[in-house]
């Protein structure tokens, strides 16, 4: 409990930090939001009166301290480049990109549990230069390579959908998650090989320990040690691997979003940096930061159901 | 029941072999205690009947034969009926040879899941029943505890538990009391007598600590550089013993000794 209240409080803290951190960033680097709206004609008067109006003529600080008690509100403000409420305007990228990544996530979780273990069998064999060349490649290739592949293959050709025609998650939610699917392959495949490559190391240093000798001793056969006891002590390790893999999936899915034309938070983000969007991008952000701190969280969650000795002050 | 008949074993990695020639036999209801300082031969030796040799990292020859049958060349599908069934085995640190992630009642009971068809409620009595053989207080509460919840001479009673649970007929025991403290491990060489008193199990004792074989075992066998040097009787070895490294072994025991 007092545990589960101290990661609330750091979940909280981090939001705070990274926003804070965000809206720094935008004092250091040059670009205006009055003029990145008005555009380069704007005579210095018009773009004065319209700082006044979005409140950019107060110090840094002071417009901080306002968005933070907006947020805290509930208010995220307005889009300065789109003229909407933040949080209307982002509910709907927001839901494609968490599609996006779920469908990636449950792929990248699918293929490569079960696949780890059993290529341990595979990779202390023969082939284990086969298996690690491969795994290597799959590793270096960068998603939006693939995603140019997947588009030209699976797209263009195999015409499984219909590159940049991205259908609306409402109005054609079979259509949209058909599409996202290929987009989160294309993350999935570096995640993949990663994991794999984890689960691997993982299991060989597992089956090099003393209770697998018990285990063996026992007469369990091979799948009673894999399974029965090797498996549920590699989980541990694989399930953070899978909560930083679920935090780094919305990162790589900005580069995907761009590549198959998604319109999701990470376009929204791009966009918004270019504009000096502020109240867009510090939305974004937060919800980044959010996402990441959470996806942690539920790891360690996880990991305390499977291992009784993360139990702090259980039961006893 | 258990003979070993000139057993060699040499590991790819080494020169010298880990086991060069020892032939021992074990009658039922005996306590042998193999004895030797580390590197001598002596886990390996029990390996090999435990079935426990990495088979692809090593070299052997030689015979095992429990009641008659060769394991040391036996299929592995048939050396899983006898380990953990016939052969129960107790390793030296109990924290590590438990998974720490299984309750320490469903380990005890995991010989009975692989060799019997007992139903789950079943293994669960005959668990609580051997875990009260190997006198650990409350055994229902230990069933349920998980191995970091439990003190190193308790995990060895549970891990004593799980190997005697399904009654085998050969314990093979190695170094179990070492990483134990004095008063602890002098309660486990009790039990261990007791069980055999009691069920008549034959026992492979292992162990570098003199003292601690000549309490427990009726035989002693003394391994130097994987060659067995002295094997009889323990008063036999420990009164006339016929090997200067025996005496050696011997001579070094701390004895009380009085002040004059």
């Amino acid at each position: 409990m007092k545990s589960m209240l101290r990661r609330v409080l750091m979940l909280l803290a981090t939001m705070l930090i990274v926003s804070f951190l965000t809206y720094a960033a935008f004092e250091l680097i040059s670009g205006d939001p009055a003029e990145a709206m008005l555009g380069t004609q704007a005579t210095p008067a018009r773009v004065e009166a319209l700082r006044k109006e979005l409140g950019l003529d107060a110090p840094f600080l002071v417009r901080y301290a306002r968005w933070l008690l907006g947020f805290f509100s509930g208010n995220l403000g307005v889009s300065y480049s789109y003229k909407l409420p933040v949080a209307e305007l982002i509910a709907p990228k927001l839901a494609v990109t968490l599609w996006m990544c779920l469908i990636s996530f449950i792929i990248i979780s699918v293929i490569s549990l079960p696949l780890g273990v059993l290529s341990y069998q595979s990779a202390v064999g023969r082939f284990g230069w086969l298996h690690t060349t491969l795994n290597q490649f799959f590793m270096a290739v960068p998603p939006f390579f693939t995603g140019i592949l997947i588009s030209w293959g699976c797209g263009v050709i195999l015409r499984f959908f219909t590159p940049g025609d991205f259908p609306d998650l409402h109005a054609d939610p079979a259509g949209a998650l058909r599409y996202l699917f290929f987009a989160a392959v294309c993350i999935a495949i570096p995640r993949v090989a990663m994991m794999l490559r984890m689960m691997r190391s993982t299991v060989i240093s597992e089956m090099e320990k003393d209770y697998v000798q018990t285990a063996i001793s026992r007469g369990n056969d091979r799948q009673g040690v894999l399974v029965g006891h090797v498996l549920k002590n590699s989980l541990v390790p694989a399930i953070t691997m899978l909560g930083q893999t679920m935090a780094e999936i919305v990162a790589g899915g900005i580069v995907v979003e761009q590549v198959f034309g998604i319109p999701g938070l990470g376009r929204l983000l791009v966009a918004s940096i270019a504009n000096r969007d502020y109240p867009t991008v510090q939305a974004v952000v937060v919800i980044l930061a959010f996402w990441v701190v959470f996806a942690g969280m539920a790891a360690d969650l996880v990991n305390q159901c499977i291992d009784p000795r993360l139990r702090l002050g259980g039961e006893s | 029941m258990l003979e070993i008949k000139d057993l060699h074993v040499k590991f790819h990695t080494r020169d010298r072999e880990a086991v060069a020639g020892v032939t021992l036999t074990i009658h039922d209801g005996e306590i042998l205690g193999l004895v030797g300082e580390s590197g001598s031969g002596k886990t390996v030796t029990a390996m090999s009947v435990a079935g426990l040799l990495p088979r692809r990292q090593c070299d052997y020859r030689g015979e095992v034969l429990l009641d008659g049958q060769d394991l040391l060349h036996a299929d592995r599908d048939f050396l899983r009926t006898v380990q953990g069934k016939k052969i129960g085995v107790v390793f030296q640190q109990p924290m590590n040879a438990m998974d720490p992630l299984i309750r320490v009642g469903e380990q005890v009971g995991e010989v009975l899941r692989i060799h019997t068809d007992m139903s789950p409620e079943e293994r669960r009595r005959a668990s609580l029943e051997a875990m009260d053989a190997v006198e650990l207080d409350d055994p229902e509460a230990v069933y349920r505890k998980y191995p970091h919840e439990l003190s190193g001479g308790m995990l060895q009673r549970a891990m004593i538990a799980a190997a005697i649970v399904i009654r085998p007929s050969l314990l093979l025991l190695d170094e179990p009391t070492t990483a134990l403290d004095v008063t602890i491990q002098a309660q486990i060489l009790e039990l261990l007598k007791k069980l055999n008193a009691e069920s008549g199990v034959s026992m492979m004792f292992i162990s570098h600590n003199l003292n601690v074989v000549r309490k427990l075992c009726t035989h002693v066998a003394v391994m130097q550089r994987g060659l067995l040097v002295e094997e009889g009787s323990t008063a036999d070895v420990f009164y006339h013993p016929q090997h200067e490294y025996t005496r050696h072994l011997i001579d070094a025991i701390p004895r009380r000794r009085k002040y004059q």
